[in-house]
C-alpha cells in the first residue's frame, strides 16, 4: 500500500459542508431530508416547494449557488414516482457543491428552472428526451440527442440496449429505412450473483433445497 | 422553410428555387407520387455544417440572418449522439471506462480520470502515491495536447494555416508519450480505478523531462506568429463577449469562464490526485472575448509545463495500482505460480468488483472545463446509472447569446474560442 496523503483542505471543507446539511434540514422549509453522503451534500425535496428553494439557494448570501453545473435523470422503475430529477450546483463564491433532488413520474411535470439558469434549457431537454421527464415553463421542449422521428425515451430502464429499430439505406426505394432490429446472436446479458455468495437454490437443485429448508417433507 | 403552391407574391429576399434534381435520382416511388412544387426558400435561413470543416465535428447551426448579421443560432446536435450512458450501464467498471476515451477525443486522459476518481470514491479507495502524480503528469500533457489542438484550429478558421501545421508536429511528440505509456495514441484506457494500467519507464520520465524543457521555446514561436497578429486581433478582439455573469448563468467552465474574469479552477480549489502538492498559477483575463479565451489557454499550457516539471521531480519509485487483488490485477509473473491470483485475475476480468451503493458527483478540471461524471451504484457490478456532464453542452448552448448580432465570419471565431469536441457533446 503506498502511504495515502489527505488533502489537507479537504476535512475543513467536510465539516462546514455537515453544518451546511443541518442548517438546511432545520431551518430551510420544503427540505424533508439533508444529509452528506460520500462527502457531497445531498437535499432532498418536493415539486411544489422546489422553485422556491433553487431561487433561494441561488439568491441567498449565505449560499450563492451561481451555477447549475449538471441536471440530470434516473430511473426507479420499481418505485411509484419512478425518476429522481438530479441537479447539481456549484457555488464559485464558496466553493461548495450541492445535490437536489425531487422525485417525478412520467406525466407528471417537474417545474423549469430555465429562468434562474439559462443553462437549464439544454439539461432540461436532453432529460425529456432521455427519460420523458416533462419540464412545466419550459417553452422549447424538443428532443435534442435522438434521431429525427424517435420515439422512445432511451435511458428508461425498460428500454433495451438493443432498441427496437434500425435504419439502413435501402438501394431499391433510395431512401433510410427504418425496421426492426434483427441480431444474428441474442445479446448476452449475464447476471453476476455468486452462486457461494447470493443465490441459495442453484439451478436443477430446487427439490434437494426445498427438502432442506424443511418446506417439504423428503419422501421416504 | 415555407413551403406552398403560389410562385407570385415574393419577398424581396426570398429566392425561388426550382426542383432541379436529374430525374434519375429520385426514387422511382417518389418520382410517381410527388407533383412539382415550387419551394420558397427563406434565404435569411443559413444552414451552417454538419459538413462544414469549422464547425469541429457535426454540429448543423440554423443561423438566421439579418443581411451578414447573426439574428438567431440554433446549434442541432446529437448527430454523434452513440448512447454512452446507456451503454456503460451494461458493462462493468472497468469495461465502462474505455468509453470516456471515446468522448472527448482531444483530451481523453482527463475524462478517464474523472471516472477513475467517481468510482474510488464510491468504492473507498485510493491510488497510491505514483499513480497519482502520474496522473497528474499525464493529465497535463493532455492538456497541452488539447489546447494545441484547439488554438490552431481555431487559428485554421480565421485564416492562419502555419500554426496548425506547426502543431501537429508538437502533438505528434505527445502522443508518443501517450503511446509509450498506454500502447495507444489517442484510445489510452490508461487511468483506471485504484491507479493507472501500468508504471513509466525511467527513459521516458527522462523524455518528459527533456521536452519540458524545450516546448516554452515553442509556445513563444506560436505566439509569435498570433498574439500580436494584425489579422488574428482583428478578428478575435472583442468578438463574443461574454461578462462574468453570463458566464456563470450559462454554465460556463474552465478557460472560457476565466477568459470572463472569474478565477476559477478545480485544480486550485477542489484538488484531486496530487494537485495540492503542486504550485502553478491561474491564468484570468477580464474581456471575455474570443482573444481573451486564446490568451488564458496559451498561459495555460505554459502552467501546465511547469506542473509536468513538478510532477517529475516529485514522483517516487512505488506502485502504480492499489495492492488489493480485488481491484487490480496481479502482476503477470504472480499468476504463472499462484493459484489464487489467477482466481483473482479470472474474477476480476469476468465479474468486476460490485460497488457498494451510493451516488457521486466527481467533476474534473478537463482542459476544456468542469468534466463531471454522476456515478449511482446500487451494489452489483455495473454502475446503475452514469450521467457525463460535458463541458460543451453548455458552451454550445450559450452560443445564440454569444453571437447575437454579430457578423457571420465572426460565428467561426467563436465557434472555435469555445472548444467545442461533438464526441464529448453528444455522448
Amino acid at each position: 500500500m503506498g502511504d495515502i496523503v489527505v488533502n489537507p483542505e479537504a476535512e475543513a471543507l467536510q465539516g462546514q459542508i455537515g453544518a451546511m446539511a443541518f442548517t438546511l434540514a432545520t431551518s430551510v422549509p420544503g427540505i424533508y431530508s439533508a444529509a452528506v453522503e460520500n462527502g457531497e451534500l445531498v437535499v432532498r425535496t418536493n415539486r411544489e416547494t422546489f422553485l422556491p428553494l433553487m431561487t433561494f439557494l441561488r439568491d441567498d448570501s449565505a449560499y450563492r449557488f451561481e451555477q447549475l453545473m449538471d441536471l440530470c435523470g434516473v430511473d426507479f422503475p420499481a418505485r411509484a414516482e419512478r425518476f429522481d430529477v438530479v441537479y447539481n450546483l456549484l457555488s464559485v463564491s464558496y466553493n461548495r457543491r450541492i445535490r437536489v433532488i425531487i422525485t417525478t413520474d412520467e406525466v407528471t411535470p417537474v417545474p423549469s428552472v430555465h429562468q434562474l439558469w439559462p443553462v437549464a434549457t439544454w439539461w432540461e431537454r436532453e432529460c425529456y428526451d432521455m427519460f420523458g421527464v416533462l419540464f412545466s415553463g419550459q417553452p422549447d421542449m424538443r428532443r435534442i440527442l435522438t434521431d429525427d422521428g424517435f420515439e422512445h425515451f432511451p435511458l428508461r430502464k425498460d428500454f433495451p440496449l438493443t432498441g427496437y429499430e434500425e435504419v439502413r439505406y435501402d438501394i431499391e426505394t433510395r431512401q433510410v429505412v427504418k425496421e426492426p432490429v434483427s441480431l444474428t446472436q441474442d445479446f448476452r446479458d449475464f447476471d453476476f450473483v455468486s452462486p457461494w455468495e447470493g443465490m441459495l437454490t442453484l439451478p436443477g437443485d430446487e427439490k434437494a433445497h426445498e427438502v432442506r429448508q424443511g418446506m417439504k417433507r423428503a419422501r421416504g | 422553410m415555407t413551403e406552398h403552391n403560389k410562385t407570385d407574391g415574393l419577398a424581396p429576399g426570398d429566392v425561388l428555387v426550382k426542383n432541379d434534381i436529374p430525374e434519375m435520382l429520385i426514387s422511382d416511388t417518389a418520382a410517381k407520387t410527388a407533383e412539382l412544387r415550387t419551394i420558397e426558400f427563406d434565404s435569411h435561413k443559413l444552414n451552417f455544417g454538419p459538413q462544414h470543416p469549422s464547425a469541429h465535428g457535426v454540429l448543423r447551426l440554423i443561423l438566421d440572418m439579418d443581411g451578414e448579421l447573426v439574428r438567431r443560432a440554433d446549434p442541432h446536435i446529437g448527430l454523434l449522439h452513440r448512447g454512452t450512458e446507456k451503454l456503460i450501464e451494461y458493462k462493468t467498471y472497468q469495461k465502462a471506462l474505455p468509453y470516456f476515451d471515446r468522448l472527448d477525443y482531444a483530451s481523453p486522459m482527463c475524462e478517464e480520470q474523472a471516472f477513475a476518481l467517481a468510482t474510488e470514491k464510491l468504492l473507498g479507495i485510493e491510488a497510491p502515491d505514483r499513480a497519482k502524480w502520474l496522473r497528474v503528469i499525464f493529465a497535463e500533457i493532455t492538456r497541452v495536447l488539447n489546447h494545441i489542438l484547439n488554438i490552431t484550429a481555431m487559428g485554421l478558421d480565421c485564416g492562419a494555416v502555419t500554426p496548425a501545421l506547426w502543431g501537429y508536429e508538437e502533438r505528434e511528440k505527445l502522443l508518443e508519450f501517450y503511446e509509450a505509456a498506454s500502447g495507444a495514441r489517442f484510445h489510452a484506457n490508461y487511468f483506471r480505478p485504484g491507479g493507472v494500467a501500468r508504471d513509466i519507464p525511467q527513459e521516458l520520465e527522462d523524455r518528459i523531462g527533456n521536452w519540458t524543457q524545450e516546448f516554452p521555446a515553442w509556445i513563444d514561436e506560436l505566439e509569435g506568429l498570433l498574439t500580436e497578429n494584425r489579422i488574428w486581433k482583428q478578428r478575435t478582439v472583442g468578438i463574443g463577449i461574454f461578462t462574468s455573469e453570463q458566464a456563470l448563468a450559462w454554465g460556463f467552465s474552465g478557460p472560457c469562464l476565466r477568459a470572463s474574469g472569474v478565477p476559477w479552477d478545480l485544480r486550485r480549489s477542489q484538488p484531486y490526485d496530487n494537485y495540492h502538492k503542486v504550485s502553478f498559477k491561474v491564468p484570468v483575463t477580464r474581456q471575455g472575448d474570443c482573444y481573451d479565451r486564446y490568451l488564458v489557454r496559451i498561459q495555460e499550457m505554459r502552467e501546465s509545463v511547469k506542473i509536468i516539471e513538478q510532477g517529475l521531480a516529485q514522483m517516487k519509485a512505488g506502485p502504480v495500482k492499489i495492492q488489493d487483488p480485488k481491484f487490480a490485477p496481479p502482476p503477470r509473473a504472480e499468476m504463472k505460480r499462484s493459484m489464487e491470483a489467477l482466481i483473482h485475475h479470472f474474477k476480476l476480468y469476468s465479474e468486476g468488483y460490485h460497488v457498494p451503493p451510493g451516488a457521486t458527483y466527481t467533476a474534473v478540471e478537463s482542459p476544456k472545463g468542469e468534466f463531471g461524471v454522476y456515478l449511482v451504484a446500487d451494489g452489483s457490478n455495473r454502475p446503475y446509472r452514469c450521467k457525463i456532464r460535458p463541458t460543451g453542452f453548455a458552451h454550445l448552448q450559450a452560443l445564440d447569446e454569444l453571437s447575437r448580432r454579430s457578423m457571420l465570419a465572426d460565428m467561426v471565431a467563436v465557434l472555435g474560442s469555445l472548444d467545442l469536441v461533438f464526441g464529448e457533446v453528444d455522448r
